[in-house]
């Protein structure tokens, strides 16, 4: 039989029950509809999370004092911090690939203004400090190199602590005691929500480095450097770069270990994505099984309707059909039940993905494989629950398909 | 269960030449059924041969079986046996769907042709529902042409039709019998098997009778004769 008859054969048996097509495609449909819909909110959770850690700072590296060992006994991180103002100069000298550095120092210190006061973290940085996180201003301006080479006291304010300490009054030019010392507030921060590790990351006043060693820490290590490129792709190469400077600013050997820990947000971020890339993979999962069920719906019609149809076979048997001829008969037919289930099902996921971002505000996104792989899945339901049928016309006795009424 | 082996048929030995109407008669149960689907190649013996347009028949498979149904016979059956829900042209032009011979034809103006030489040529876009009987008939035997069998094997023709009506089915035998068509008619009606050229009567799965038909009736004649019959009444 000609590839357009058989076609046509199995369009006209198909719309010769239309409800029963219908129904029989139903199962296919919200089987391919809740594949696609599960993994568009599932790839729009991984999108989330990870637009969440690129909200840390894009491209950031993180060099952080190293473990020290005394007597064979490791003391933990951050234990033998070597790191210097002066690893920073050099590193700012030296690396080729990294676009901005800063040197980071903590303290914890309560902050008092003419309307309240706040305990809250201060961090010293210098000016790049704003490039690396991607920070931007809500009001008011950053510090400058004048200020970070003039030791001034001045600060930047985040948004929790601005409401802390100016309620009611414009924060820009007002003054804020940290430890004794009078800063003078420059800005303050956009919002910027929890961090990574939960913690408010508004809940903090950033000055220039050199003013917090100087007025507050009086110590002479900073307790991290902060730097970031400007391509995603320059960061291990840049990990290296930085790896290298240091070690040689550090004046270890070729045998010695570093004396400091590179860690980059690529990996944080490659953690959270797996995690959610399992979840997609768990939800399209269960949805595949709502597609099996469909299949098994298929399979179920398609042996009622050879049973039905057996005299049909017996004729065209009787009159020249070869048994292969009447298999893919009816494997055409399952198969464009379950193909056309299978592209609206499409057609409706897309739409209800599109529905679950507009309810719920994440961002779905449906990479084209999954449209590929549900409506060849569909496909192959098809084929797979109808052969069975299919063979059972196939093999009917011509005499007794004839005579059964 | 199932293992006794029943012989529907013993002993057959029957030649059909070219050009003949043939009547095959018998009871329900005498086994003319089993000798007309192993004419119709549907069936294979289990001993001895059967030999259609010079083609051994038995000891072929399925496919080759199906393939002989497809070039040299045309059927027809008592319940006419078309597909519902598809025009006569289309259940006329079915036949040729399944040619594997690979020659190329316009099986549309065939199938019309055929449709036209059983007196439709106006109701090829008809449903077999929107049909008579008779129409019904009609159509099966313009599907069972189309491919110009060798022989066209009719099983109870008449079975599910009035007696007009199978008389007038009986005439179009005759028609096509007169162009030359082999026809082998099954029927348990002797008023059907008079038409017939030769007539062979089966019991109990063996030849009882095989002879020429003793007064054979002209169909057409008949029909004038009814159509006289119901003016003067």
């Amino acid at each position: 039989m000609k590839k357009s008859t058989l076609i046509k054969v199995a369009t006209q048996s198909i719309l010769k029950n239309k409800m029963r097509t219908f129904l029989t495609m139903l199962g296919i449909v919200i089987g391919v509809a809740a594949v696609i819909v599960m993994v568009a909110v599932g790839y729009g959770a991984q999108s989330n999370i990870e637009k969440q850690i690129g909200s840390l700072g894009t491209n950031m590296i993180m060099v952080m004092p190293g473990a020290s060992a005394l007597g064979g006994v490791n003391q933990g991180a951050n234990t033998f911090n070597r790191l210097t103002p002066e690893d920073y100069e050099k590193l700012q000298r030296e690396s080729l690939l990294v676009s901005a550095f800063s040197p980071v120092v903590f303290t914890n210190a309560q902050a008092i203004s003419a309307q309240g006061n706040w305990r809250t973290r201060i961090q010293g940085v210098s000016t790049d400090y704003q490039t690396i996180r991607d920070w931007p201003m809500e009001i008011g301006t950053f510090f400058t190199e004048a200020d970070l080479r003039g030791i001034r006291k001045v600060a930047v304010l985040g948004s929790t602590v601005a409401q802390a300490l100016f309620a009611d009054v414009d924060p820009v030019g007002q003054q804020v005691q940290i430890r004794d010392v009078p800063f003078t507030v420059l800005g303050v921060l956009k919002t910027k929500g929890q961090n990574a590790g939960g913690m408010d990351a508004d809940d903090i006043i950033i000055v220039p480095y050199t003013t917090a060693q100087s007025r507050l820490n009086g110590r002479q290590r900073v307790n991290q450097i902060i730097a970031s490129t400007s391509s995603p792709q320059d960061v291990p190469a840049a990990q290296e770069e930085i790896r290298s400077i240091l070690r040689e600013s550090h004046r270890l050997a070729d045998g010695d270990d570093d004396d400091f820990t590179i860690r980059n947000q690529d990996e944080i971020a490659a953690a959270a994505s797996s995690t959610t890339k399992v979840m997609t993979l768990l939800l399209a999962a269960i949805a595949s099984i709502s597609l099996l069920v469909g299949g098994i719906g298929i399979m179920n019609i398609m042996l009622v309707s050879v049973t039905e149809r057996t005299r049909e076979i017996g004729i065209r048997m009787a009159i020249g059909a070869r048994g292969s001829d009447v298999l893919t008969q009816f494997l055409v037919e399952s198969v464009a039940i379950s193909m056309l289930g299978g592209l609206i099902g499409v057609a409706i996921g897309f739409a209800g993905a599109a529905i679950v971002a507009h309810f719920t505000g994440w961002s779905t996104a449906t990479p084209p494989q999954a449209v590929f792989l549900a409506v060849g899945f569909s496909a192959a339901v098809g084929v797979f629950f109808g052969f069975y049928p299919a063979r059972q016309a196939a093999s009917l006795n011509p005499i007794q398909a004839l005579r059964y009424e | 269960m199932g293992k006794t082996e029943v012989h529907a048929l013993r002993g057959i030995d029957l030649t059909v030449k070219r050009g003949e109407m043939i009547a095959i008669m018998g009871q329900s149960g005498s086994g003319k059924s089993t000798l007309m689907n192993m004419l119709g190649c549907l069936d294979t013996p289990t001993a001895g041969n059967y030999f259609l347009d010079g083609v051994r028949v038995n000891g072929l498979s399925k496919n080759e079986l199906a393939d002989l149904r497809n070039q040299k016979l045309g059927f027809v059956f008592q319940g006419f046996n078309l597909l519902a829900r598809t025009s006569a042209l289309e259940n006329v032009e079915l036949p040729m769907l399944y040619d594997r011979s690979g020659r190329k034809r316009d099986t549309r103006a065939l199938a019309r042709k055929s449709l036209e030489r059983v007196g439709l040529g106006g109701r090829v876009d008809h449903h077999p529902s929107e049909l008579s009987g008779g129409q019904q008939q009609r159509v099966a035997i313009a599907r069972a042409l189309v491919t110009e069998p060798t022989v066209l094997l009719a099983d109870e023709p008449t079975g599910n039709l009035d007696s007009r009506t199978s008389i007038e089915i009986m005439a179009l035998f005759q028609e096509l019998n007169a162009q030359g068509i082999t026809i082998l008619v099954v029927t348990h009606e002797p008023d059907i098997a008079c038409y017939a050229k030769r007539m062979v009567e089966v019991r109990d799965g063996r030849i009882l009778r095989d002879e020429p038909t003793k007064n054979r009736r002209d169909a057409a004649e008949d029909l004038r004769a009814l159509t006289a019959e119901r003016e003067s009444a």
